[in-house]
This record gives C-alpha cells, sequence and structure tokens, in this order.
C-alpha cells in the first residue's frame, strides 16, 4: 500500500481512539436520561412522543418484557414495511413508474431492513420508490440501529446493576437512540455529502445529452439523507445499486474517509459507555482494543492483498502499480478499497464501495471471517458490543474459570451454567444458521442455480450470502443471484434467525446478570482488564470462529487461492 | 390480551408512526431544503450545463469511443438503452470473480484493443478493468498519459497542449491523502471541446 493508504489508516484509527470516550459518555448521559446539550431542541420532542404513544417514561421493564417488546415492535414494521413494498408501485413519490415488489422479494427487503441486514435482492434505482426509500428504508435504519443499541444498553445495566429485576424501558432507549443519537449527527453528516456532491432531491431521473450524441438517464434522489445513516447505523443498503460505489453515494476521498468514520463511530464508542455503565473504563477499552486489534489485522492484509493486483492478468502488457481495479473505482483506489472492505464487514454495515465478488480470493476471506465471527470487530451498533460480550467476554471467563478451577466471575457476578447456556446458544446459532443454509443451497437446485462464478468461488458467494444476513450485515457476493423465491425466503429466515436468534437469549443472560449481587474481587479473582485478558478475548472469539467455519472457507476462498497460486483459472 | 394489545402493541405501532414522522418525513425534508438552499447544484447530481442544456454530471462517466475524446474505463452498466454501458439508471459491476476465466478473456480482449488504437507499451490496469458503479468519472493519471498521443493526433493539437489540458483536470488526493490521484474524463473533454473553461 502507499503512504496516503497508510494515512488513511491512520487518521481513522486515531480519530475513533479520540472520538470514541467523546461519544460514548453522551450515548451514556442521554440513554440515563441525563441532560446534554441538546435537551433544550429534543426534549420537547421526546416528551410528545411518549405522550402520543402512551408511553410511561419511567415505567421499567423485566427481560421478558423488555424481548418481547423488540419482538412486537419488530413484528409491526415488517408487516408495514412489507405493506408499502408491495403497493409501492401506486403509492405517492413513484415518478420511476417502479414496480411493486412480489411478495418473496418484499418479504426478504422488508425483513432485511429490520434486522438492520440491508441485504438487497433488488437495485435501487429500478426497485424502490423514493417512498420506499425515505418513508421506510431509512426509517429502519434508524429504528434497526437504535435497536440494536437499546439491546446492548439493556445488557450493560444487566450486568452492572445490583440485585434488579429490570434493564430499562425498551420503548424509550429506542427513542433516545433515534432522537438524541442518531439523528442530530445524521443531519450534519448528511449536509456534508451533499456540499461534497451526493444528491438530495425529489426530482425524478435526469436526462442529458452527451458528447458523442447519446441519451443517458441518470438517477437521483432523496440520496444524502439516507446514505449517513445507512452508514452510521450500520445498516448498509445503498440508494443505488453500486452502493457506497456510486460516485453519487460517495463521490470521493473525502467522502470516503468519513463514511468510514460513520460506520465505525457509534459501535466504537459503545465500548466507552459499556465502561461507564461497569464504573471502570478499563472495562471498556479492553474490550475496543480486543475488536480493534481483530480489526486491524484483516484490515491492512486487505489492503496489502488488494495492492498486490490479480497474478493471472497478463502482466508483460500490463503497467504495474494499481492494483487488483476489477470492481473498483479510481478515485478510492485498491487498497483503500479493501480497507472498506474490512470496515464494513467489521462492522455490521454492509455497504460496499467495491464489489467484493471481484477480490482477490483471500481478501475475500477477510469480510467473510469478520461476519463469521458474530460481527463485533466492533460490529453492528448496539450488536457488535452485545455479541462480543457473550460469544467473547462470558466464554473467556468461563474457559479462565475452568482453567484455574474456579467459579468464572464477570464484573464481580457469577457466572454460571444458565449464563454460559445463553452465550452458548448465540455461538451455535450463528453457526448453525450459516453452515445450514449454505449446505441446504448447495445440494439443492434452486441453491445451485444462484452463483454466477464457477469453480470454488461459486460456493463463496453462497457462503458469502448466508453469512451475510445471518451476521445482519447485507455485503454480498453479488455475482450470486438473490432474487429468486429460494435465496429470498431462505436468505430473511437467515436475517430473523440472526437477529432475533442472539437478541433473546443476551436479554435472558441480561436479566439473570442483573438479579445477582455482586462480589468482592479477591486474589482469586481473574481480572478482566489488562493485555492478558485482551490476549485471552482475542483468542477466544478467533478459536470459536475458526473451529466453526475453517471447513467451509477452506472450500471456498482458500482453496481458491491455492489453485490461483497454481495459475488455474475456471471457465 | 387487551394488557399485550395496549402495553405491547398499541406503543409499538404509534412509536413506529411517530419515528416514520420525524425520521422519514421531517429529517429527509429539513435536509432536502437546507441542501437545495446552501448547494442546489450539487443537491441536484452535479449536472453541467452547456448553452442552457445538461451535457452530463460531472460524477458520473460518460462512454466514449471516438480517438478525439479521453476513454473512461469499461462499464458493467449495460442496457438495452446503453449497449456500451454508463447506464446511470442502472448502475453495477462484472461481479466476475478473480480466478474466472472470462474475466481473464475480458481483460486480454481490452489489452489487445487499446494496443491497437493507442500503439504499443504497457497498459494501465484501469483501462482494462470494470468499475465499480459502472459510471466512474475517472481514470488514473497514467490511464490519461496513455491516451495523449491518440487524442493529440486525432485533434491535430500539440502533445503538450493536451497534456497540460490533462494536468489541468487531474485532482490530487485531498489534504494530500484522501482519495488516489484522477482525472476527470467527461471534463477533461468538454474541456478539450471548448465547452467548458
Amino acid at each position: 500500500m502507499s503512504a496516503g493508504d497508510l494515512a488513511t489508516l491512520v487518521t481513522l484509527f486515531l480519530a475513533i481512539v479520540v472520538a470514541t470516550p467523546l461519544f460514548g459518555t453522551y450515548i451514556y448521559r442521554v440513554m440515563e436520561g441525563e441532560r446534554v446539550l441538546l435537551s433544550p431542541v429534543l426534549r420537547p420532542l421526546e416528551r410528545a412522543v411518549y405522550r402520543v404513544c402512551g408511553i410511561e417514561e419511567t415505567g421499567e421493564m423485566d427481560w421478558k418484557a423488555y424481548t418481547i417488546s423488540v419482538l412486537v415492535m419488530a413484528a409491526v414494521a415488517i408487516v408495514a414495511g412489507y405493506v408499502v413494498l408491495r403497493l409501492q408501485n401506486v403509492l405517492p413519490l413513484n415518478q420511476g413508474h417502479i414496480p411493486a415488489q412480489s411478495p418473496d422479494l418484499a418479504f426478504n427487503t422488508s425483513v432485511s431492513f429490520e434486522t438492520n441486514t440491508d441485504w438487497q435482492n433488488y437495485s435501487g434505482e429500478t426497485g424502490a420508490t423514493y417512498l420506499s426509500q425515505a418513508g421506510v428504508l431509512a426509517v429502519r435504519n434508524f429504528t434497526s440501529a437504535a435497536t440494536g443499541m437499546a439491546v446492548a444498553i439493556a445488557l450493560f445495566r444487566g450486568l452492572t446493576r445490583r440485585s434488579a429485576k429490570t434493564l430499562g424501558n425498551y420503548w424509550v432507549d429506542l427513542t433516545r437512540g433515534v432522537l438524541y443519537v442518531l439523528l442530530p449527527v445524521s443531519v450534519v453528516g448528511a449536509l456534508v455529502l451533499v456540499w461534497q456532491g451526493v444528491p438530495q432531491t425529489w426530482e425524478p431521473s435526469q436526462v442529458v445529452h452527451t458528447l458523442q450524441g447519446a441519451v443517458q438517464t441518470i438517477a437521483v434522489g432523496p440520496v444524502a439523507s439516507q446514505e449517513w445513516i445507512k452508514e452510521m447505523g450500520n445498516n448498509g443498503g445503498g440508494f443505488f445499486n453500486a452502493n457506497s460505489a456510486h460516485p453519487f453515494e460517495n463521490p470521493n476521498g473525502l467522502t470516503n474517509w468519513l463514511e468510514m468514520f460513520a460506520l465505525l463511530l457509534t459501535a466504537s464508542s459503545l465500548t466507552f459507555t459499556f465502561g461507564k455503565y461497569a464504573g471502570n473504563q478499563r472495562q471498556g477499552w479492553t474490550i475496543f482494543a480486543a475488536m480493534y486489534a481483530i480489526l486491524l489485522v484483516g484490515a491492512i492484509a486487505a489492503m496489502h492483498l488488494e495492492y498486490a493486483g490479480n497474478p493471472l492478468f497478463p502482466s508483460d502488457v500490463l503497467q504495474a502499480g494499481l492494483g487488483n481495479m476489477e470492481g473498483k473505482e479510481v478515485r478510492f483506489g485498491s487498497a483503500v478499497s479493501g480497507l472498506f472492505a474490512a470496515m464494513t464487514t467489521g462492522t455490521s454495515t454492509g455497504a460496499i464501495n467495491s464489489w467484493h465478488d471481484s477480490l482477490m480470493p483471500l481478501t475475500g476471506l477477510v469480510p467473510l471471517f469478520n461476519m463469521e465471527l458474530g460481527e463485533i470487530t466492533p460490529g453492528g451498533i448496539g450488536a457488535g458490543m452485545y455479541g462480543m460480550l457473550t460469544i467473547g467476554a462470558i466464554l473467556a471467563v468461563f474457559i479462565a474459570g475452568l482453567m484455574v478451577g474456579r467459579t468464572p466471575e464477570y464484573l464481580g457476578k457469577k457466572v454460571e451454567a444458565y449464563e454460559i447456556k445463553m452465550a452458548m446458544l448465540t455461538a451455535l446459532v450463528l453457526g448453525a444458521s450459516i453452515l445450514g443454509f449454505t449446505a441446504l443451497a448447495t445440494v439443492t437446485k434452486p441453491g445451485l442455480a444462484g452463483p454466477l462464478n464457477p469453480g470454488p468461488h461459486g460456493f463463496s458467494e453462497i457462503l458469502y450470502a448466508f453469512s451475510s444476513q445471518t451476521g445482519n450485515n447485507g455485503s454480498a457476493f453479488a455475482g450470486l443471484n438473490g432474487n429468486t423465491v429460494f435465496y429470498n425466503i431462505t436468505g430473511a429466515f437467515a436475517m430473523l434467525i440472526g437477529r432475533y436468534g442472539m437478541i433473546i437469549p443476551i436479554l435472558a443472560l441480561a436479566g439473570s446478570m442483573a438479579a445477582k449481587r455482586p462480589v468482592a474481587a479477591s486474589l482469586g479473582t481473574f481480572p478482566t482488564t489488562g493485555v492478558l485478558w485482551v490476549v485471552l478475548l482475542i483468542g477466544v472469539v478467533v478459536i470459536v470462529g475458526a473451529l466453526t467455519f475453517f471447513p467451509a472457507l477452506s472450500l471456498g476462498p482458500i482453496v481458491e487461492q491455492l489453485l490461483l497460486n497454481a495459475g488455474k483459472v475456471f471457465p | 390480551m387487551t394488557s399485550f394489545l395496549r402495553h405491547q402493541v398499541y406503543p409499538a405501532v404509534a412509536l413506529l408512526v411517530a419515528l416514520t414522522v420525524v425520521t422519514g418525513v421531517i429529517y429527509p425534508a429539513v435536509v432536502t431544503a437546507v441542501a437545495q438552499i446552501a448547494f442546489p447544484s450539487q443537491a441536484n447530481g452535479s449536472m453541467i450545463v452547456v448553452d442552457g442544456k445538461a451535457v452530463g454530471s460531472s460524477l458520473i462517466g460518460q462512454y466514449f469511443n471516438e480517438p478525439r475524446y479521453f476513454w473512461g474505463r469499461p462499464s458493467a452498466a449495460v442496457s438495452a438503452a446503453d449497449p456500451n454501458g454508463y447506464d446511470a439508471s442502472n448502475s453495477g459491476g462484472s461481479n466476475l470473480g478473480p480466478t474466472n476465466a472470462t474475466l481473464i478473456e475480458h481483460v486480454v480482449q481490452r489489452v489487445d484493443a487499446l494496443r491497437k488504437a493507442n500503439g504499443g507499451g504497457p497498459v494501465p490496469v484501469d483501462l482494462v478493468t470494470s468499475s465499480a458503479s459502472g459510471l466512474d468519472p475517472d481514470i488514473s493519471p497514467q490511464a490519461a498519459a496513455y491516451q495523449v498521443d491518440r487524442v493529440a493526433k486525432a485533434r491535430g493539437m500539440s502533445v503538450a497542449a493536451v497534456t497540460a489540458a490533462v494536468a489541468r483536470f487531474t485532482q490530487q488526493p485531498i489534504l494530500g491523502f484522501l482519495g488516489e490521484p484522477s482525472v476527470n474524463v467527461l471534463e477533461l473533454n468538454l474541456y478539450l471541446d471548448g465547452l467548458i473553461r
């Protein structure tokens, strides 16, 4: 990679390190109902929302009520989204004469945006009207992100409250997350994007007459308002088919940097919020360190591999130096496109600024593995933290406890059989959904009809699809033809399992931990801060991921790389 | 059951409606209003208007194959209306994997075609690989330099004059490191045609 590529990576990381305590503190204060700078403006709005919706602000929920509220909200939103997508052809704001989505596609799309996945089996330009984009999909970008954050906050409360029965109020947590955390930053972010060239208009597509006398129809729309929250909420669903590779979604190197910052910001800051709840910032920074150690190794590998280029190209007649440019944009270059691929999958965003299907085989392994770890580096907004705390921290204290022969503790609370069962359930759900659906697709006709590319890469496309949807990421090896009844339905269930198969056991775990009384730390207590703990945490996360997915990964990207080294191409 | 409806279903429905009004109506409306006042050109697609007619967007590439124009990158955004790509209502890439024989064939064919049109010499890789959006407005400075001789000859201009034009439309990384050096093909060609300054 070049010096500029390295500078992009370093400045991005430093900016996140600076922003994490600031934004993390802000999130804590908002979620605990403390007064913040924006309260004079937003507090009246917040109270009006509660009044209209009949929400009692101080009413606390136990874990069951919290879970039921999350699920009911999801059900209502999925049904409402489905109805709009089915009727979008006759609803207003359809200047492009876009047809209704088919039943299976509308089901997939509605589930996709409500689960914070944003997997898209349609093209933005031709498959969704302005009303669907701004009135449903962008709204889900806010609410699904705030729901992830709410569940993480509920888990923080569960881990840190003493002998408590309740975890907070989902309606209040959701409302505050949207109004105070996501909305203000999105207004500013969207306007910066417009300044740099991202359109924001309700006018229909523009028709121009090109220099060589052709007619070009240029799709525009309310792009900027959706673009920022798509990144910041770790949603990733593009206004256009080409997503953040489209010059109207991501016009230059500055917007590219800002979009990467946006997708890392909230998920990273929540580590500090966690430290605030734990009353010990080292707890938060420890999690942060483990997350970024894993993320940065993958990111640097991806940058290097893309910059090295494709050895199968005829090197004697090509200039060296630009790297693997298939499926990439000149203004971003190959290395920073590799960086974006790692960032968008280390978070659960799934926006793309290059086509992951055309990444080099081992580069493609980075996003695949990021998603299969459960999107925890730093993961989706909220989802990264609750994943890291269960698949990572709870399992790691358990393993450390086994090694020293003591009952494991986390934040002074005993971790017992029930908690370990819930944590294991989340890890198993992830593996079962990804590998089960992939296996199903590889032995059925409609499944095998999906891949575009031949050879092991075709298998990678299927594995990627279910890793992405189960992990609620939403990026794709997009050669796969996903808009079929088979992939729409299996994908929708993978997304539902990946989302609520995590949230339900995690809230159960939170409820169980909340009820416990903390015990004082003793000499035998394993410290959950510091270097040793970071190493253990990384070890547990990577080993659990590798043990589950290595066989599947070796059938896809690993064997493809070995065959590529031998000069093999697939007709 | 009524308790479930009142304490779970009603707040869910009402809150979804309320948040839809805030984030799906007010938020995009406010952003649009401010954007249209503060940044009207960008908010409407950065259109380039020559003699009152829109000839393109400075952010969206166009298909060029005439010798007197600089050519952009191969585009997979192909449709019935735009058989050569650059369909700006249908963005996208090839999605061909790195070991797909079709990709390697395409690259070899494009190299041959370019070497026929521009004379020999190694070809910059961005000119033989399809862009991610299919609408990439840019080429690398190397890809522009590679075409200077052809364009100068077709236009009867000096190589130095064409090289100077390329330099004028070469965008350096913002703050020295954000983004790659790139040449905006449409703007460069408009300039060579004397349509923009």
